[in-house]
Parts: structure tokens; C-alpha cells; sequence
């Protein structure tokens, strides 16, 4: 460095010298395991994205208009009219789903690896928190366009709330603040997406970083580097500076997805309807359902957990309620399992195959909310516990069912897997 | 604890105290930021009765007309569509016990006038509307399919009264709006009193 520019550096630490401690203390002297692998890349990933979603979101609102009569054509304004509009709503469009995927993938990541393990609940819990917020801003999101899918998608999700007993009807009313999605449902909606959410959003992946900072991160072995300190430094020996090693390799990551990121951009933004529904290039018309309505495929498992538990007691409130304890029981993870292992590479049989249940059904629960109940045909028989001889809800009700299971058997199986001996070292 | 760490209990309480009041007023501030998602003034204002024109509805015919935001669909049934009722045993709530409707429509047609049946087009399950699915739809809703409505969302089956079938996720049948008929051809939607 200079002298002009080191002597501009003692000037800044003299008066701040928290900037120079927190660089060492998040970056140059945080201490992460050697042994990170593929499935290290999401939470930086994560980051970017969530960059990304705010620089372009900024930009979308300066043309954007919260108003129910104007809200499509101003889309369509910025698809077809502004200067560089349609390119920088398609990356917010695909950056949602995107968002989606690498959280998805960055949370596998923790369940496979037992990152949720003692000391690193909170971290967990945080994580949690940031997916139920990012669930609220793909939501409230999705109405903006007023388009036919956001405008039912929202009908069903506030009814949601409107099944809830004795309270139900009256929330889902206040959330409206009409007694049909309109307009006043739009502006809010808006403000929650564009303000309240994202500035929760940051508190909480700032939280979610210092928890992560001050016990260390796990790694694939699922070992305390910690536990392993050179005495002459006092680092850990399994431990490299995060920068430059980390910040180097998550680089590389960046650039292989915004590759990936900028295939869907350019040549199929819609992703065949996946990313962004064709339902939702008509305008929001409240006489007229779409035939099929599915959410975005990031919330389809859950739409199928609901869809398939049948009304009791005169309520489809029970459907609700298991759609709600399908997400809430994540929360629990860290209590749920009994392992003396963290990591899968050290567990036996029996967790590997319920995980690997686990996941079939996951995918299998995501793929059925996107087709209509009838994708499947109907049973040739009858019988008289079939109350619907739909295949397809029949698949969704075992589906959801092994889906609990996987939860709730998970303080049982884990307790009794006969796990593997973990070295004292991480492996490559 | 030695005597110069005691707590001193007046400040103790007069911290508390201060925490307890502050606490309270922060509360009472939300007050007017959860009142304002309530419905406005000029949204409870809105939602008068509507007036329909049946003249020129044809036999098996189907009118959707907004009603406070909502569609609120008029069918001019057929003796078919009206046979199709008597299929009860596949319904959830077949005497509409326990759904919503004006007493007038308290019947095996669920209508003041059984040729005419008004419906609200919202599905009681999570109020997507269903569409008309006529019996000739029968290969693909299945095998006991006479007629009636589908709601695509989830997959509720309603019969040409509204009334819904076992095993779907709604829990109940479409409800029917108040309604009156201010002349032969003129159905009023939203208010049942003759002369509205």
C-alpha cells in the first residue's frame, strides 16, 4: 500500500478501530474447517442472491405501481417500455426462485451434515426465521403483478388464515382489509414487500451470522475444530482464514451459478411456467379462477400436505394446520434428533434411509402440488374408506404421512442407529 | 454479596416501574398501526345489492355477476340438471344442515324458485371459484359425474345445488346469497325484502 493511502488507513483506525477488528474477527481471522466442500457454496450464495434481489428490487419500484388498476399495465411497462426494464425484472423474477433453490440446497446441506447439532441451535433457528420471512416476501410478492395467479394465489393463502377457529374469518379480513383481494390488499402487500420484509430479512441474516461466527462453523465430518487448537497460535489446526481461502472458493461458486443464473435469464425466464406462470400474463380478474392454480414451485410440497388431508369436524382447518406444522416442525430439528454422530458420513442405515425417504417424498410431495388432484387417473375400485379414488391425493396422504414421520420417529431412530466411530481429524 | 453491591430496592422498583410504563405506552402505539388494516370507511361502504337481468337465459345457461367483489353465478337448470339432485348419498352435507343459505333456501334445490339457482362462486374451502363441469364431462371427473361444478384448485366436486361431495377438501356448500325476485325476469342480489 501507499503511503498516502496506508496513512489515510491510520486516520480511519484511529477513529474506528472496530472496522479493522470486525474485518479480522468475520473475514481474515475467522477460522472455518478446512474440509468444506461442494455443499459449503449456498450460504454465500444465499447472500448474493439476496443482493441481487434488493439492488433490482429498488429499481423495479421506481416504475412500478401499487394500484389495482394499474399495477399490470405498469409491468407490462416495464417488460415492454423502460430502457433495460425487462431484464432487470426477469432477474428479480428468477432471482426469487433462485433464492428459493439455494436455501433449499443450503439447508440440506445442515440437516445432512448435522450443522442444526448443539451449540449451533440458534443458528438454526435463525435460519428458520429467514426462510419463514423469505416464504412472507415470495408471497406478498407474487401479488404485485395482478396478475390471474397473484390474485388467486392470495385469495387462497389469506383464506388460509381464515380457517383458524373463532379468530380465523376476522384476520383474514384485517390482512385483506377488504372482504375481497383488492386494493387496499395490494398497497399493503407492497409496502410489507418492498420495506417491512427485506429490512427483517437483514436483521436476521445479520443474527444468523454473528451466532454462526461466535461457535465456528460444522463441517462435512461434523467435527469441533474447535477441540483442536495449535498451542503456539491458538487457532484451530483443521481451521483456514475465511479470507482468502473461503472468499476465493465461494468466487468460484458465484461464477458457476450466475452462469447457471443467467441461462434461465436469457434464454427461458419463464422456465416453461415454473418460474414465472402463464396464468399470470392475464390480468387479475375476481369472477374467474384460473383451471389450474398451483403456487411457484418453491411452495408446492406444502400445497400438497394441505391439499391432502381431507376436512374434519366440518373444518378444513386440520389441512391448514398440518400445512403450518409441515414447516414449524423444522424448528424443532435440533431436539428431535438423538444421534451420537452429526454427520452422515458417520451414521448408520437406519437414518440414511429415512432420510433418504425423506427426501424422495419431499420431491415427490413437490411435484404433485404442481399438477391438478386428477394428474393420476382414479382407482378402478371402490371401497368404503375411499372417500376420493383419486390417485394422485392418495399419493400426497402417504407422502405426507412418511413426511411426518420422518419428524416425528427422528428422536426413535436416530437414538437407536448404530453409528459409525468419527476421527479426530477431518478428512478430505 | 458484600454490603456495598446490596441492591437498593427503591431503584430497583423506580426502574421497573419506568420499564413497566414504557412498556405499556409502546403497546398502546401499535394501537393505531393495527387499526388502520382494518377495512376503510369507503371499503364498508361499498357492497349495494345488485339487480339481474334472467330474461334471456337459456336452459342450462350460466350467468356470473359480481356481487361485493365476489361472483356470485345465476343457472336456469334443466329437468336433468334438477334430476341430478336426487343423488344424495355422495354429499357431505345433502339437507345443508350446516352450510349457509337464507332460509328460503333451505331445500332439496336450494333456491327460492327451483328452476333458478343463485350461488356465490366461492369455493368453501379456500374461495377459489369453481367452474361448470356438465355431465358430459364424465370421463375425466369419474364415473358418478352427473353434472355440476368443479373447483380446479383443489379438487372439490359440487353438484347443480351447490351441494358438495364426500372426500373433497371443502367441508361444506356453496353458500347462496340473499336474493329476491323484484319481477318474473329481474332477480335482486344482496337483499332479500321484496321492493328493495
Amino acid at each position: 500500500m501507499s503511503g498516502r493511502l496506508m496513512a489515510l488507513w491510520d486516520w480511519i483506525d484511529a477513529r474506528m478501530p472496530s472496522l479493522a477488528q470486525e474485518y479480522r474477527k468475520h473475514l481474515a481471522e475467522y477460522y472455518a474447517p478446512k474440509n468444506f466442500n461442494f455443499w459449503y457454496y449456498f450460504g454465500s450464495l444465499a447472500m448474493l442472491v439476496l443482493a441481487i434481489q434488493i439492488v433490482t428490487g429498488i429499481f423495479l419500484t421506481m416504475h412500478y405501481k401499487p394500484d389495482a388498476n394499474l399495477a399490470f399495465g405498469s409491468v407490462e411497462y416495464i417488460m415492454r417500455d423502460v430502457p433495460g426494464g425487462w431484464i432487470i425484472r426477469y432477474i428479480h423474477s428468477t432471482g426469487a426462485s433462485a433464492f428459493f433453490l439455494v436455501v433449499y440446497l443450503h439447508m440440506f446441506r445442515g440437516l445432512i451434515y448435522g450443522s442444526y447439532r448443539q451449540p449451533r441451535e440458534l443458528i438454526w433457528i435463525f435460519g428458520m426465521l429467514i426462510y419463514l420471512c423469505l416464504m412472507g416476501e415470495a408471497f406478498m410478492g407474487y401479488l404485485l403483478p395482478w396478475g390471474q395467479m397473484s390474485y388467486w394465489g392470495a385469495q387462497v393463502i389469506v383464506n388460509l388464515f381464515g380457517t383458524i377457529p373463532f379468530i380465523g374469518p376476522d384476520l383474514a379480513l384485517w390482512i385483506r382489509g377488504d372482504y375481497v383481494v383488492s386494493d387496499a390488499t395490494l398497497n399493503r402487500f407492497f409496502a410489507m414487500h418492498v420495506i417491512a420484509l427485506p429490512l427483517a430479512l437483514l436483521g436476521l441474516v445479520v443474527v444468523h451470522l454473528l451466532a454462526l461466527h461466535d461457535v465456528g462453523s460444522n463441517n462435512p465430518d461434523g467435527i469441533e475444530i474447535k477441540k483442536n487448537k495449535d498451542p503456539k497460535t491458538g487457532h484451530p489446526v483443521d481451521g483456514i482464514p475465511f479470507h482468502p481461502y473461503y472468499t476465493v472458493k465461494d468466487i468460484v461458486g458465484a461464477v458457476v451459478f450466475l452462469a447457471v443464473f443467467c441461462s434461465v435469464l436469457f434464454f427461458a425466464p419463464e422456465l416453461g411456467g415454473y418460474f414465472l406462470e402463464y396464468n399470470n400474463f392475464i390480468p387479475a380478474d375476481p369472477l374467474k379462477t384460473p383451471t389450474h392454480i398451483a403456487p411457484l414451485w418453491y411452495f408446492t410440497p406444502f400445497y400438497t400436505i394441505l391439499r391432502a388431508v381431507p376436512p374434519l369436524f366440518n373444518s378444513q382447518f386440520p389441512g391448514v394446520l398440518a400445512m403450518g406444522l409441515s414447516t414449524m416442525i423444522l424448528f424443532f430439528l435440533p431436539w428431535l434428533d438423538r444421534g451420537t454422530v452429526k454427520s452422515i458420513r458417520y451414521r448408520g442405515t437406519l437414518y440414511k434411509s429415512w432420510l433418504a425417504a425423506f427426501v424422495i417424498v419431499f420431491l415427490l410431495l413437490g411435484y404433485l402440488g404442481t399438477e391438478p388432484t386428477t394428474v393420476w387417473g382414479q382407482f378402478g375400485f371402490d371401497a368404503f374408506f375411499l372417500d376420493t379414488r383419486e390417485i394422485a391425493t392418495w399419493a400426497g396422504r402417504v407422502c405426507t404421512v412418511i413426511y411426518f414421520l420422518f419428524f416425528f420417529l427422528m428422536p426413535w431412530y436416530t437414538a437407536r442407529d448404530a453409528a459409525r466411530p468419527v476421527p479426530e481429524r477431518v478428512t478430505p | 454479596m458484600s454490603d456495598s453491591e446490596k441492591i437498593d430496592n427503591t431503584r430497583r422498583n423506580l426502574i421497573v416501574a419506568t420499564s413497566v410504563v414504557g412498556g405499556a405506552a409502546s403497546a398502546g402505539a401499535a394501537i393505531p398501526f393495527v387499526a388502520s388494516w382494518w377495512p376503510s370507511e369507503r371499503v364498508k361502504a361499498a357492497g349495494a345489492p345488485v339487480e339481474v337481468d334472467i330474461a334471456r337465459l337459456e336452459p342450462g345457461e350460466m350467468k356470473v355477476i359480481e356481487w361485493r367483489g365476489k361472483p356470485v353465478w345465476v343457472v336456469r337448470r334443466t329437468k336433468e340438471m334438477l334430476d341430478s339432485l336426487k343423488a344424495v348419498a355422495r354429499l357431505t352435507d345433502p339437507g345443508s344442515k350446516d352450510s349457509e343459505q337464507p332460509e328460503y333456501a333451505k331445500n332439496d334445490h336450494r333456491a327460492r324458485k327451483a328452476e333458478f339457482m343463485v350461488m356465490e362462486g366461492v369455493c368453501t374451502h379456500l374461495g377459489c371459484s369453481p367452474q361448470l363441469k356438465g355431465a358430459e364431462a364424465k370421463a375425466e371427473m369419474g364415473g358418478d359425474w352427473s353434472g355440476g361444478f368443479y373447483c380446479a384448485c383443489h379438487g372439490s366436486k359440487f353438484d347443480y345445488a351447490g351441494r358438495v361431495f364426500k372426500g373433497a377438501p371443502a367441508p361444506l356448500n356453496l353458500p347462496v346469497p340473499p336474493h329476491a325476485y323484484l319481477s318474473e325476469t329481474t332477480i335482486l342480489i344482496g337483499e332479500d325484502k321484496k321492493g328493495a
